[in-house]
């Protein structure tokens, strides 16, 4: 059974249509990406699937239960985590409440045993912590974890992001644009990472990019938008010959 | 020089009563980008939970105390739910007139049931201490010792547990949060109660200070704290507290050094003059917005 089948789903923005017919399957251990042109409408697809913006219509079943309608807060706890195509931290917490905070939904111990320090306080505060430091391990960034995030640089900051979308405890990882800002190098060792926690964390995940060095390299399958629609799906290797692909991106072949 | 200690204590007193009342604004501030205008009124229900607490039902200190926190932690919750929470997508202008309205019907309301000015009853067996000229009473340590216990709960509350570490998280980027997994909807709840039942506790102890209450009350008083929370940068939990005890200290300065009737001119022209040079108030920091 597909972790995450997307039926006709279909957004508008008063009138504007960014997102149609969407369907996608998406079977549990793969790397799927989607690209697409500027405003093709591919962050949209993951702002719906992450219940930050209600779809217009269609359907999002993950693992079985439909998620349209449900709050933002709810998808995450079910398994959903993304990091963003402009890096979100919250540059004022220390790196490592950055990736505490959102162990929210993990915790249990009530307001009582909070403020007496009894109870399952210190346990579970230890517990988050020690979680925490961890994924701040894995991704290498322990050394830095009592430093505000806004103070990391820029490719660390990305590390943290997926540290933090990782602490929700995700089976579906949605990557929008990881390898942004990225030279070519560093794409390399983004792509070793990236394959790294599918198989360490084992997750399912989706990827928005337009590095084609990143795209060839580990997607299994592609998704093409363009104005909302998609234009094509299929491997890689096939996609990137694909008319229609060469069409959107390049203009139309004028015929002598 | 007794006399300098004798105005400090007093500074003091009304300081961590200013200050109690700022975190409430400065915390829902801080979650919602919005300034409560009823929290004063709030702490003046305080103040008349506490007198029905005492008069009606006859219970002592500790008993009021707790029951006007919970009761001012309902009511703040219930606006929130019902006034502000409807207008969160407005503009912020929307709810802060909302504000002011419910602050309006809570000054109205307590007044259509209690027409007359009340007295709280003396909930503490009053004593007098004299050490070298300097008198000080039960009620004014009980009043600091317990704003000081009060500040530091929730200081720990705000940095060592997960709930305040998620209205930091909030308050830096409201959007985000609940991709983290956190019902946002709940830690503002929660924010309010805390925030309001700290005014409500704020009440209590005016009250006692005071015991002549009416439901105007918390018109000056509220204005006051709330320059309290833009003097130590609204927003910022420790600020509020610095804040409070800053304009309880200029306050009674001027009380003690020129006529009485100057009090609160010195201490709106204060807000004024800091301002000028400290947009952000003490401990603010500037947000730069993206253009």
């Amino acid at each position: 059974m597909p972790l995450l089948e997307s039926r006709n789903l279909t957004h508008y923005f008063d009138g504007l249509c960014a997102v149609s017919d969407f369907n996608l399957d998406v079977e549990p251990g793969e790397i799927v990406g989607i690209i697409g042109p500027n405003g093709a409408g591919k962050t949209t697809v993951f702002n719906l699937f992450t219940g930050v913006y209600r779809a217009t219509g269609g359907s999002v079943l993950f693992d079985g239960s439909e998620i349209v309608g449900r709050t933002p807060s709810e998808i995450t706890s079910l398994g959903i985590a993304r990091t963003f195509q402009n890096i979100r931290l919250f540059k004022e917490l220390s790196v490592l409440d950055n990736v505490r905070v959102a162990h929210y939904a993990q915790v249990r111990y009530n307001a009582i045993e909070a403020l007496l320090q009894i109870g399952r306080y210190r346990a579970e505060e230890k517990r988050v912590t020690d979680r925490a430091m961890d994924l701040l391990a894995a991704f290498r960034l322990e050394d830095h974890a009592e430093e505000p995030a806004g103070n990391l640089p820029y490719g660390m900051q990305r590390r943290l992001e997926m540290a933090r979308a990782l602490a929700t405890g995700p089976r579906l990882l949605l990557l929008d644009e990881p390898a942004a800002g990225m030279n070519p190098n560093e794409i390399v060792q983004l792509m070793d990472l990236i394959q790294w926690i599918r198989k360490s964390f084992g997750l399912t995940i989706l990827l928005i990019e337009h590095q084609m060095r990143l795209v060839m390299g580990i997607c299994e399958r592609l998704k093409v938008l363009d104005f909302g629609a998609t234009i094509a799906e299929g491997l890689p290797r096939d996609i990137q010959n694909h008319p229609k692909v060469l069409e959107a991106y390049l203009g139309e072949e004028v015929s002598p | 020089m007794t006399y300098l200690l004798q105005q400090a204590l007093n500074a003091l007193q009304l300081g961590s009563i200013y200050a109690l009342i700022a975190l409430g604004y400065t915390m829902v501030y801080g979650i919602l980008t919005m300034i409560n205008f009823a929290h004063g009124d709030l702490f003046m229900v305080g103040a008349f939970l506490c007198f029905v607490a005492a008069t009606y039902l006859k219970l002592s200190f500790v008993p009021s105390l707790l029951l006007s926190m919970a009761g001012v932690a309902l009511l703040g919750v219930v606006i929130e739910k019902w006034a502000y929470k409807p207008l969160r997508q407005a503009p912020r202008v929307s709810a802060i007139i909302t504000a002011l309205g419910v602050g309006i019907f809570l000054e109205n309301f307590t007044l259509a049931l209690c027409p007359y000015p009340k007295h709280i009853p003396p909930l503490i067996a009053h004593e007098m201490w004299s050490f070298g000229g300097v008198s000080i009473s039960s009620l004014q340590i009980l009043i600091i010792l317990l704003s000081i216990l009060l500040m530091i709960l929730l200081d720990f509350i705000v940095r060592r547990t997960m709930v305040g570490m998620a209205m930091r998280a909030i308050s830096w980027d409201k959007t985000i949060v609940p991709l983290m997994g956190v019902p946002v909807d709940r830690v503002i709840s929660i924010t309010f109660a805390i925030g309001t039942s700290l005014g409500g506790a704020a009440g209590v102890m005016y009250g006692l200070a005071y015991p002549v209450i009416d439901p105007y009350m918390g018109i000056m008083v509220g204005w006051k704290a709330f320059i309290s929370a833009v003097v130590g940068g609204i927003g910022n939990i420790r600020g509020a507290m610095i804040g409070g005890f800053i304009l309880g200290g200029v306050e009674i300065l001027v009380a003690a050094f020129l006529p009485s009737t100057y009090r609160d001119f010195v201490a709106f022209a204060f807000l004024l003059v800091l301002l000028i040079f400290r947009p952000y108030g003490i401990l603010g920091k500037p947000h730069p917005q993206k253009v």
